[in-house]
Formats: C-alpha cells, structure tokens, sequence
C-alpha cells in the first residue's frame, strides 16, 4: 500500500481539508437513479440501484463492470449531473445538496470530470485555450487570470501552450484533444477527478501515454481519482482498489491485488477469466460467460446476477445478497451468498476460501 | 503495482507531439478563406451588394424625380426622350422608379428576416435549451403557424392589419419567426446533447453563462444560412403583397406595386411591363446563390 502512504504525507498540505486524512474525500450512501420510461407504466430503468462506497483521499477507485451497467449514470450521481432519486453524497464529511450541507457548486468547484468522448466534450467553436480557461474563468477568476492557468495546464499536460493554445478541437488528435480534456477538468484546481472512460476510445500506445500522465498529474497535485473502465488490464493498472458493478449494484469491492489475485465473487472471476491470454496454450475457447446481462428496467430478483451464474441456487432467486460494510480502507466485500455461512446456499463458505 | 503495463515513456516520445503542419485558422477564418476562393458566390455577392448600392444611392444617380408624371410620355418604349427603360402609365421614369422601388423592396426583404431571425433565434435557443415543456409550449405554438401556407398567412395577417409598409412587414416577421425558431432549436438541441455542455455544467457554470459561451456559437452558423436564404423569399412575398394591394401603398414605388399596376399595359408596351419582375427575379437569385455559396462555405467539419 505504498500509494496510500505516499496520500498520507501529502494530503496535509492541501489548505482546503476539513475531515482530516481518515475522513474519506467522498462517500455515497445508497445512492439510487431509475430512468422512468415512457407508455411502460411506470416501469423504469434501474441505472443504479443503492450504490454504497467511499473514495479515500489519495487514492484512485477503479470501476469496472459491462456496458449499460450504469458505470456512467454514476459518474454523473457523483458530480450531481443528474439529481439522485434517493440516497446521499457526503464529500469530507459534508452532505451535497441538503441543509446543512455544501451546495452543488461547492461540490463542482472541488470535483472535475473527464468524459470518454474526448471529440465531444471540447467546444468546436472555441480555441482549445479558451475552453481550459473556461472553468477558472466562471468560478471568478479574471479573464487574464484565467487564460494563464489555461496557458499553465496545457504546459503541464504536455502540450506547448503557444502551438496549441489558438488551435481548435478538430485540428487536434485524439489523444492530444484528452490532454485537453484533462487540462480543462484541473484548470480549477480540484481535489477530486471522476475519469469516465478517459483512455477507452484511444489508440493503445496514446493510450499509455495518457495514463501515465494521468498518474503523474496526481502525484504533482495530490489529486484523487475515480477511474471508469470497461478495460481490466487499464483498471488494474492506476487503481488502488476496484469495485466491481454489475446491473446498477456494487457486487465486490478491494483493493487491487485482492480483487485481480483472489477475486471473491463468481462475476468478478467471470470478467477476470474473460481476459484474453497472452499465452498461446492456455487460450479458451468456452466463454467464461455467457448471455447478455439481463434488461435493466427488469433486473432478476434476489441476486441480479443468478441468471449467468454458474453456481445459483433457488436462494439466489429469492434473497438479495448483502455487501456488507467497507469500513476500513482495505477491506475486501463483496455481494454473493456463497461467502455468507448463514445464507442456505449450499456452497455457503466454502467458496470463501 | 502490477507490471503489465509498465510503460514509463517519458512524454512527447510520439509524434502524436510534432505539430501539425497547417496554419492555425479559426472557424470565420476558414469561412471566408473558402468564399474567396469560390468565384461564383464572389460574382453575386457583388451583384447583390451593386443593387443594394444602387438602391442607397437612387437619389444620387437616378435621372429623373420618380413622382413626376406626365401625361403624353405614358407607357413609351426604351430610349423614348432620354428614358433609357421607358416610362410607366403615369409617365414616370422607370429606370428611376426601379432604383427607388428597390430602396423599399430591399427593405421589405431585410428587415422581417433579420427581426425574425432575433424572436425566433431566442425563442428556439430557449426551446432547445430548456426542453421539456417550455420546449413543448413554444414548438407546437410554432406548428400553429407552420400549418398554414406562408403565402397565404403573409395574406391574412397583413389583410387583417390593414395595408402599408410597416404593417406587411409586420405580417413578413410573423410569418418567417417559426421556421428560425425550428431551425434555432434543432441547432440548441443537437448541441445541448454534446458533452461539452455537460463540462461546462461541471466547472459551475449558469445555463446564461453556458448558452451564452457555448450554445450561441454553434447556433449562429445554421440560422444565419438559414436567414440569408429567407431573404429572397421575403422579397417575392412582400412584392406579393403589394401586387394584392395589401404591402406598400402607391404611389411609394416598390416593385411588386409596379408589376401590379403595369399587367394592364402589357400590351402595349410589353418589355417595359416586364421590368419590375426581372429586377425581383435577379435579385431573389443572387440572394439564393450567395446564401448557397455560404451554406457550403460555412460547412466546415469541425
């Protein structure tokens, strides 16, 4: 856990902490959003669905689950995008968005976000100066003031200012257009980064450029990361712990070398043995899983995932799962009955091990 | 740390780095980099401005007073008596006529649409922006207006006003004010959906703030084609309504009027009679090809 250390000397240094260095940087408690749809009568789609974590300071929280598992719709719940139908976000001990509480530009003002679609998330109209300078520029700071962070980040992310300040997004690469991106998302100094798919829609050598950028920037800012990806070899590579969705719920959550070496959950080992090899005599020619997940304005009852796993049994149908608590940093939970001895699955514990 | 993908390449090791070779050009710039380099928009837009100088000018150049009447120079042919384009029924100069005629026309064609293109550019901003039933009240109240054919909205709107000028243009504004404002609000929507907006709202900004900076640019592009090409249509709709009678009042000159009084000549001194529709048909096709040179000028991929 050297990286939790290395958060630990830092964090003292930034002016803005309130919660000291063991209150988590953000919490989200049971957070919920349906999408209602339209002549179904009043059924919905289940995005997320009670999403409960904590994102320590100085860390990078991987997120990983398939398309259409409400990984984006949660990013989102965490900038207050989109307004959550029940359940709160706490961010260093003060709850967003209710009495009492910070306001959700309070929120913004310490939280940025980079979007997958690098193309999309820039102004086309506008030079790419002027869409860094944007953030600074609206939170107050003198239009000057704010072309000089401008000038700054893009420097910092490795792109010379006066060469690529004046252009525009459609004379940039994808990857130069990213940098951009991230430049724009810390031009207001933040202390927290959501990465939605930073790196998914890249080519695979600017790809690892921009992570390690990525990782370098938040060593030279004491930044905290949560990191979105459908890409495990990408997760495992910048996260310090990674939590797993699947169907709008959290169902295991560790840190990185627990959940890759001793993946708990029977999903979690399905995406892990999904990898491709890079050993020619150990490839697979038997999907580890099959189907399609379920439709998420219907998710199965009990366990969402009963329907592709292997081991469901008649509880799984019927009970949900608990998760348990993640009260310490490095805990390792996750959501299935066969690890609880109480559960009545007939693999109860044994699968523990 | 895992090492699988330990690969420590300090930056600018691609050429992702190396600039690109082009010059910097913003959008306006790419703009009217293209309109100088297409030679058939070019030429009409200097017909297009030449009958607009020549309309502010008609008091300068213009040979004749354009009131003055004369009873025994009526309906005379080209050339007759240092009338270069002949005379009208009341034996006005019709050169002089057709300078000051397009003072008023041109008017008739500008004004509506620029007026509209502000209304009904906010309102479809608005509409775009807001969405949902803000959006629905004001796009359903525009298919109101959209259902009837313009012409005959143009109609009734001006017969209910009364005549003149101002009141046809008045009908003019009201008749193109729906589609600006469709046009306007499928630009805010397409740009709305993009997830720069979605950045915006995530550094703190104001939905003023965000469609000030944001939207407005990207809107601007497609209503002002749009509007160059309602320009020609306003001046054809507004000579018709001088030919009903219902536009400007004689004996103001304005070339629909014209038209409408010279049909019964027609006879008698066809080329003449003809006049006032050849100047609408040439500056409504100037105007349609300037707006389609710029359409294709200003469709930059961006």
């Amino acid at each position: 856990m050297t990286s939790a250390q290395t958060a630990l000397d830092l964090r003292f240094l930034d002016s803005r902490d309130r919660g000291g260095p063991t209150q988590p940087l953000l919490i989200a408690r049971a957070l919920r959003k349906h999408f209602p749809v339209k002549r179904s009568g009043g059924r919905a789609v289940q995005a997320v669905d009670g999403i409960s974590f904590a994102v320590h300071k100085g860390e990078t929280l991987g997120i990983v689950g398939e398309s259409g598992c409400g990984k984006s719709t949660l990013a989102r719940l965490l900038l207050h995008l989109i307004a959550p139908d029940a359940g709160e976000l706490v961010f260093d001990g003060d709850a967003v968005a209710v009495p009492g509480g910070i306001a959700v530009g309070a929120l913004r003002r310490q939280v940025q976000m980079v979007f997958q679609d690098s193309h999309a998330s820039l102004n086309p109209r506008m030079p790419i100066r002027d869409s860094v300078a944007f953030g600074p520029f609206v939170q107050g700071k003198p239009r000057e003031a704010a072309r000089g962070i401008a000038r700054d980040m893009l420097g910092k992310v490795g792109l010379d200012p006066e060469l690529f300040g004046p252009r525009y997004p459609h004379e940039l690469s994808g990857g130069q257009k990213q940098r951009v991106n991230i430049a724009r998302a810390l031009a207001t100094d933040p202390r927290m980064v959501i990465l939605d798919e930073p790196v998914s829609a890249l080519d695979k050598s600017v790809e690892a450029q921009v992570l390690n950028l990525l990782r370098s920037l938040k060593r030279q800012f004491n930044l905290t990361y949560v990191f979105i990806s459908h890409d495990l070899s990408v997760v495992r590579y910048i996260s310090d712990r990674v939590l797993v969705m699947y169907l709008g719920r959290v169902v295991e959550l560790g840190t990185v070398d627990a959940i890759f070496e001793r993946p708990q959950h029977p999903y979690t080992r399905a995406l892990l043995a999904s990898r491709p090899s890079m050993d020619p005599t150990r490839r697979i020619d038997e999907p580890p899983i099959v189907g399609d997940p379920p439709n998420p304005i219907d998710p199965p009852a009990g366990c969402r995932f009963h329907t592709r796993c292997p081991f469901a049994e008649p509880v799984c149908a019927s009970k949900d799962p608990p998760l348990g608590e993640s009260g310490v940093a490095d805990s390792h939970i996750a959501a299935c009955h066969m690890l609880d001895p109480r559960s009545g699955h007939s693999r109860a514990g044994a699968a523990a091990a | 740390m895992p090492d699988t993908l330990a690969i420590d390449e300090p930056l600018g090791s691609f050429d992702e780095q190396a600039a690109p070779a082009t010059r910097v050009r913003g959008y306006w710039q790419s703009v009217f980099y293209r309109l100088r380099h297409d030679p058939v928009t070019l030429f009409f837009a200097a017909m297009v401005l030449s009958i607009v100088l020549a309309a502010i000018c008609a008091p300068l150049i213009a040979p004749f007073d354009p009131y003055r009447e004369s009873i025994v120079g009526r309906l005379k042919p080209f050339g007759w008596r240092d009338h270069a384009l002949g005379t009208d029924e009341l034996g006005r100069d019709m050169l002089t006529r057709l300078l000051y005629g397009g003072r008023v026309s041109l008017l008739m064609g500008v004004v509506p649409v620029v007026v509209a293109s502000l209304i009904g550019g906010m309102l479809g901003v608005l509409a775009g922006f807001v969405g949902g039933r803000v959006n629905t009240a004001i796009m359903r109240t525009m298919d109101v207006f959209y259902a009837f054919p313009s012409v005959l909205l143009a109609v009734a709107i001006a017969g209910a006003m009364g005549g003149g000028m101002v009141n046809g243009m008045l009908a003019l504004t009201l008749v193109f004010i729906p589609p600006m404002c469709r046009v306007a609000e499928t630009a805010t929507t397409q740009v709305r959906a993009l997830d720069f907006i979605e950045a915006a709202r995530a550094s703190g900004a104001g939905a003023l703030t965000i469609i000030r900076y944001h939207v407005l640019g990207n809107v601007l592009g497609p209503v002002f084609i749009y509007a160059s090409s309602l320009v020609s249509v306003s001046i054809l709709l507004a000579s018709g309504l001088s030919f009903l009678g219902l536009g400007v009042r004689p004996p103001l000159p304005d070339w629909g009027l014209m038209l409408s009084t010279l049909r019964q000549s027609i006879y008698v001194v066809p080329l003449v009679c003809a006049l006032p529709g050849v100047a609408i048909f040439i500056t409504s096709i100037c105007c349609n090809l300037v707006s389609d040179g710029l359409r294709a000028a200003m469709d930059v991929r961006m």
